[in-house]
């Protein structure tokens, strides 16, 4: 059975009146999580350039006063910050926003929403606290059994259960929208959200377990010993759909507001919802790739979860295809020609969301080859825990997401805060310095990575790093990297300032959303629902996980505490 | 559900791909039978030195060319902290942790492994060529992590065995 579409505009006629009105209610609190992760973005930052430059060996932080001389605070700083924080308020704001506006409606309960706001800032302050007084300094995986201060379990906590009800409060408000729409189907843009959130709640379930019964019960002493392969592999649970959990507020974007963005349509929403619901199934019995090293791990488990990895690029793929096809039909339809020459007739240097989204595509596609690099069986053997994943992360992660987040901004701020945007040719040289500083550190990073140079390590005071020459260069390029990022990111935060305390702007302005390009949209209704593909995405993940986690779970020694730092 | 001719075309592509990689994995597995490493016995990091192997970690010969390297790895040295081993010969390091998570990495090789404590970490390796090799902690340990390393010395197989 096919449902009705929802009601929508058609393209070009403009922003439907009255959608300000919708958004005021969550305006605020939304806001509040978009400018916390801006503050977080320069802090996690800040540190990232001081250890860029640490990897050709230039030592800044004995300038800094107090405990920033630390070099692994500051590691574990800018982990926290950006890998979790950072990411974290960014995308509760933002779906937030992509639910009001694809349902049309309020959040659901406005008490909920600013209590999440309340945890969230609460763990981001345990954390912060902890990190900063120099008692966590175990990087953003906390491997026990280097056993940090309570409060930073205490505040990871925090802001896991923020997501959560983050989440919460969307499915709260889709129930309400269904009861006022019962033969409507989901609109994309709130589906694809909602989708997001599945995915996270299933995964972040391992990270749940590993901080509520083994490490935060651990660290107050009411258990003597921890279960350091149980907890690590718990980490990784949760660990690696961490990536998606940033990437597909990224691909909300990409797929549900950028071709309108450009003046085009959505190629293929049937595909687009099977993309967000393969991701809800394949996610999480995929993180044992980060383990194939580890001692103790049946070598069986480990081939499952390469094939699932292998089987995420299936999804990646078919983005591939349809937001590039979608993003092509605007550029025809802004006059573009020819088979590659269409390209050119993209807003490059005149829109910096544009711009930045589709630098961030770029950069994403060198990441998916890296990836399946990282999750190939003997590949790995080569770059395992060296600078090389480093880079591949930081494509994925400060080049994709970051630089689409950046992009949202460029109106989601606007937008929000009621200003004109200001510097907008600022904006455009941002995204682009951003996209050539990922693309230069993270090529020496690959570099230095191939040449075995391990990761998070204070290279100016390794003894050995003087014995391979082939560190230098790769050294030169990400520091050189790194400061760029620093002054692109310093540009961004200007922008964003000078846009939230500038000018008043004019005309209205609403949630870009792109409209279908093959009419009339048919959508079968397994492709509106997300239940039975939760449900499919526990099965796996159960079957892919729990064996492995019942065998350390039972047989594998206890050992006790230790604070090395 | 309409799938557009080309979508349709560049999903079998998509799947092709997938297909193709899942076979060059199963070859990796079954045809080059590379084995990741797996289960080598679990230990008591609190007592662990007080029983062999780990009671007296160095190098034992074994066999002809067959060597096994006993080492224990705590924040932040490894021991022992130089090992020489002839060109050639079929190595076994079997290694475990005292305290946190360390790793073990030798440049340039495929030797990369974690060592987790209550796990005993085996890895094999055949050094072909005489030289020496950095032997360096790949995982954060603690803030003397950049300090931990040691030294694989390879001989010419001649001087094997002194």
């Amino acid at each position: 059975m096919n449902l009705q579409p929802p009601p929508v505009a058609e393209p070009g006629t403009g922003p439907v009146p009255g959608l300000e009105e919708i958004y005021r209610a969550d305006s605020l609190h939304i806001r509040i999580m978009i400018y916390t992760s801006f503050v977080l973005l320069a802090i996690g930052g800040f540190f990232g350039t001081l250890q860029a430059l640490d990897k050709f060996q230039v030592d800044l932080y004995r300038f800094l006063p107090g405990n920033l001389q630390l070099y692994y605070t500051g590691l574990t700083a800018h982990g926290v910050v950006l890998a979790l924080l950072f990411t974290g308020t960014f995308i509760i704001g933002f779906l937030s926003l992509a639910l009001v506006h694809g349902l049309r409606r309020p959040l659901a309960d406005r008490g909920l929403a600013w209590a999440t706001v309340a945890v969230a800032l609460t763990g981001a302050l345990a954390l912060l606290i902890t990190i900063f007084r120099n008692q966590a300094t175990v990087l953003f995986t906390f491997y026990a059994p280097l056993q940090a201060h309570p409060g930073f379990y205490a505040g990871l906590v925090l802001v896991a259960l923020a997501t959560w009800m983050a989440a919460l409060n969307g499915w709260v408000t889709w129930r309400a929208w269904k009861r006022d729409h019962p033969n409507e189907r989901t609109p994309l843009m709130a589906f694809a959200a909602l989708a997001t959130w599945a995915m996270w709640f299933l995964a972040s379930l391992g990270l749940a377990v590993a901080l509520l019964v083994y490490l935060l019960p651990w660290s107050m002493g009411q258990q003597a010993q921890v279960n350091p392969l149980l907890t690590r592999a718990l980490f990784w649970f949760t660990g690696h759909p961490l990536v998606y959990f940033w990437l597909l507020p990224a691909y909300v974007s990409w797929y549900t507001m950028l071709p309108a963005q450009v003046g085009g349509r959505l190629f293929s929403e049937s595909l687009s919802r099977l993309v967000f619901l393969l991701f809800v199934v394949l996610a999480t019995p995929t993180g044992l790739h980060h383990m194939y090293t580890d001692p103790g791990v049946a070598h069986g488990y480990k081939v499952l979860h390469g094939v699932m990895t292998y089987a995420v690029i299936f999804p990646s793929l078919v983005t591939a295809f349809t937001v590039v096809a979608s993003v092509e039909e605007g550029a025809r339809r802004r006059g573009g020609r020819g088979y590659i020459m269409w390209l050119l007739a993209l807003p490059w240097l005149s829109n910096p969301s544009v711009a930045g989204q589709l630098l961030g595509m770029l950069i994403f596609a060198t990441g998916g080859i890296t990836g399946l690099i990282n999750s190939s069986l003997n590949m790995n053997l080569i770059v395992h825990n060296t600078l090389w994943v480093v880079g591949h992360l930081h494509t994925q992660v400060a080049g994709a997401v970051t630089l689409t987040f950046m992009a949202i901004s460029y109106w989601l701020v606007p937008l929000l805060s009621g200003r004109q945007l200001w510097g907008r040719r600022w904006a455009v040289l941002q995204v682009w310095s951003w996209f050539f500083g990922t693309a230069i550190m993270a090529r020496g990073m690959h570099w230095m990575g191939l040449a075995s140079t391990p990761r998070r390590t204070f290279l100016t005071h390794a003894p050995y790093a003087d014995l391979f020459g082939e560190w230098y260069w790769g050294g030169a390029l990400t520091a050189a990297g790194g400061v760029i990022l620093l002054l692109s990111g310093g540009l961004f935060l200007l922008v964003m300032a000078r846009t939230a305390l500038g000018a008043r702007r004019t005309e209205p302005m609403a949630v870009p959303e792109a409209q279908p390009l093959h009419h009339p949209v048919i959508i079968p209704r397994w492709l509106d629902r997300i239940s039975p593909w939760f449900a499919l995405g526990l099965a796996l993940a159960a079957a892919a996980w729990v064996p492995s986690l019942w065998r350390m779970a039972v047989h594998y020694p206890q050992v006790t505490g230790f604070q090395l730092w | 559900m309409d799938i557009d001719r080309y979508e349709r075309l560049w999903i079998v592509l998509s799947a092709a791909v997938l297909l193709a990689l899942m076979l060059v994995l199963a070859y990796s597995i079954w045809g080059l039978d590379i084995r990741l490493i797996g289960d080598a016995g679990q230990v008591d990091p609190a007592t662990v030195t007080q029983r062999p192997p780990f009671d007296q970690p160095g190098v034992y010969e074994e066999g002809p060319g067959k060597y096994r390297v006993v080492m224990v790895a705590r924040a932040w040295s490894f021991q022992p902290a130089e090992v020489r081993i002839p060109a050639g010969a079929d190595v076994t390091f079997q290694v475990t942790s005292l305290d946190v998570i360390h790793g073990f990495r030798v440049p340039y090789t495929t030797i990369n492994q974690m060592l987790v404590p209550g796990q005993v970490s085996e890895i094999q390796y055949r050094f072909t060529e005489p030289g020496e090799h950095v032997l360096l902690c790949h995982e954060y340990c603690g803030v003397g992590h950049h300090i931990m390393e040691g030294r694989i010395i390879v001989e010419p197989a001649a001087t094997a065995g002194r």
